[in-house]
């Protein structure tokens, strides 16, 4: 994004998808880390559980409250009330699980998301939006309102080809903007970037070709698949406070770097 | 809570229960009268009973709404694909008012038969309303819905249905579906929905036709899928 399309935008939060098209390959964890790494060095960070129907975010974080976003949308409780303070020094406004009434985009459930976006933006230097996997309408409308999309995929092939789809449906269904790609589980280093570089290539050939503003996926990182990251999936903790000092976790702490613009 | 006492088992009313499994034509089970295996088992039938839709013996719509809420959960996280199928009988009150509603159960008996023999075995065919079927086809890729879809209409509108006075009647189908959205939770009620909506603009354009959602899924070629999985080969050779 230009800097004076930048300089347009309403002041305060960078708002940043994180997407995934396949589920299961941690794009909650990796949200979760993430927000961690950026509170780490200073910035205001709210993690927003947008996945409404298979909201996991308090399963990874080990929260739990009663109040969730359903409450704010049904106008039960105020903002301040539903936001949370997480472990890692971060934000959070859980979902719950079971929002089946927003699993469908209507006019009402735009509306909610929209303002909810308008009201924490000022607050906050970094929002997060977890939204769900695939790209349903809800999913979709939800990426519309953010600055930025992170795309977190795996080198395996059916998190690799639902990655390509979300790029693809982003690429020709919505504006143009900056998209990170984080790569999850990687065995080797090194592995990361390759498979940014294949992703690249077919966005060339068959999305960028026909497009006047092409697509480019900016790397941002790998995430090695080890023992820190079983262990702290398993406790149910950030990284950061289970191994502060593994690779996984100095991952995050690059990937956080890079997403605030640094040549990490 | 305070529970109270057993009742000995025998000392149970269950004549009624025993008469409307005698009038369903199934046998009243043996052993015991009043032992817990003998209960059992006259419980076993009545829950066959109450899920079975009696004209056509397909799931009835209370068996068929647990099998959606259960494939929507699964779907939700599994990111299955599953489809499922609105059928609904064109024109059919046109059919009782010529031949009467004898014909009419036997055009339903008939239609209820040839969906079960066009789809596969763990696809569940009910029969949810008068002269409409459902059916949930799980792990169904997108791209064979419309082929399984149209081969469900073809095959009704292909073989007329006898009737015992020697005439036969050739009825048409109209189809909607739509796919349960994969990792999203969703509602058993939110999925008839969807569908129903194809099964209306089916009726709309003039019946005996197939309509699907259309997926928001782009959908990738099998050249952008070699490209993409080039990338995987390296990991393999080295």
């Amino acid at each position: 994004m230009s800097a004076a399309s930048r300089s347009d935008k309403p002041t305060g939060a960078r708002i940043t998808a994180v997407t995934s098209g396949k589920g299961g390959v941690g794009k909650t964890f990796i949200t979760a880390n993430l927000a961690a790494a950026l509170a780490r060095r200073g910035e205001r960070v709210l993690v927003l559980d947008a996945d409404l129907g298979l909201a996991n975010l308090d399963v990874v974080l080990n929260l739990y409250s009663k109040i969730t976003l359903h409450d704010v949308f049904m106008g039960r409780v105020s903002l301040e009330d539903a936001i949370l303070p997480a472990p890692g020094g971060f934000s959070v406004l859980l979902a719950g699980s079971g929002m089946v009434e927003y699993s469908r985009m209507t006019p009402e459930v735009g509306d909610k998301l929209r303002a909810l976006i308008t009201a924490v933006r000022p607050r906050y230097d970094h929002v997060l939006l977890d939204t769900g996997a695939g790209i349903s309408d809800v999913v979709l409308f939800t990426i519309s309102l953010a600055d930025e999309v992170l795309v977190v995929a795996t080198s395996e092939p059916t998190s690799l080809a639902d990655a390509y789809a979300t790029v693809k449906v982003l690429a020709t269904t919505q504006a143009a903007r900056p998209m990170h790609l984080v790569v999850n589980q990687v065995s080797r280093m090194g592995e990361g970037r390759q498979v940014r570089a294949q992703l690249q290539q077919v966005v060339d050939r068959f999305v960028n070709a026909s497009r006047p503003q092409p697509t480019r996926l900016a790397y941002v990182g790998e995430i090695p698949h080890d023992n820190a990251v079983r262990e702290a999936v398993q406790r149910r903790q950030l990284l950061i406070d289970t191994l502060p000092g593994s690779a996984a976790a100095k991952a995050f702490a690059q990937v956080a770097a890079r997403m605030l613009g640094e040549n990490a | 809570m305070p529970t109270a006492p057993l009742q000995p088992l025998a000392d149970l009313s269950l004549d009624s229960a025993l008469a409307l499994l005698r009038h369903a034509g199934l046998e009243e089970p043996a052993g015991d009268h009043g032992s817990p295996a003998w209960l059992q088992s006259v419980i076993d039938r009545l829950v066959d009973l109450s899920s079975r839709d009696p004209l056509t013996g397909l799931a009835n719509r209370r068996q068929f709404e647990l099998s959606l809420a259960r494939e929507v959960d699964r779907v939700a996280r599994s990111g299955e694909s599953a489809l499922l199928l609105m059928v609904d009988i064109d024109h059919f009150k046109k059919v009782n008012d010529t031949h009467g509603h004898a014909a009419g159960d036997l055009v339903i008996q008939s239609v209820g038969r040839a969906l079960i023999e066009t789809v596969r075995p763990m696809d569940q065919v009910a029969r949810i309303g008068g002269e409409e079927f459902g059916v949930v086809l799980p792990n169904c890729p997108a791209a064979f819905g419309p082929q399984v879809a149209d081969r469900v209409r073809q095959r009704v509108a292909r073989h007329p249905v006898q009737l015992p006075n020697g005439e036969s009647v050739s009825v048409t189908v109209s189809i909607g579906g739509a796919f349960a959205p994969q990792w999203v939770r969703s509602s058993p009620g939110i999925w008839m929905e969807r569908s129903d909506r194809q099964l209306y603009r089916a009726k709309d354009e003039g019946r005996d036709r197939v309509c699907l959602e259309p997926s928001a899924m782009p959908e990738v070629s099998a050249e952008e899928k070699g490209l993409l999985f080039a990338a995987t080969s390296w990991q393999d050779d080295e």
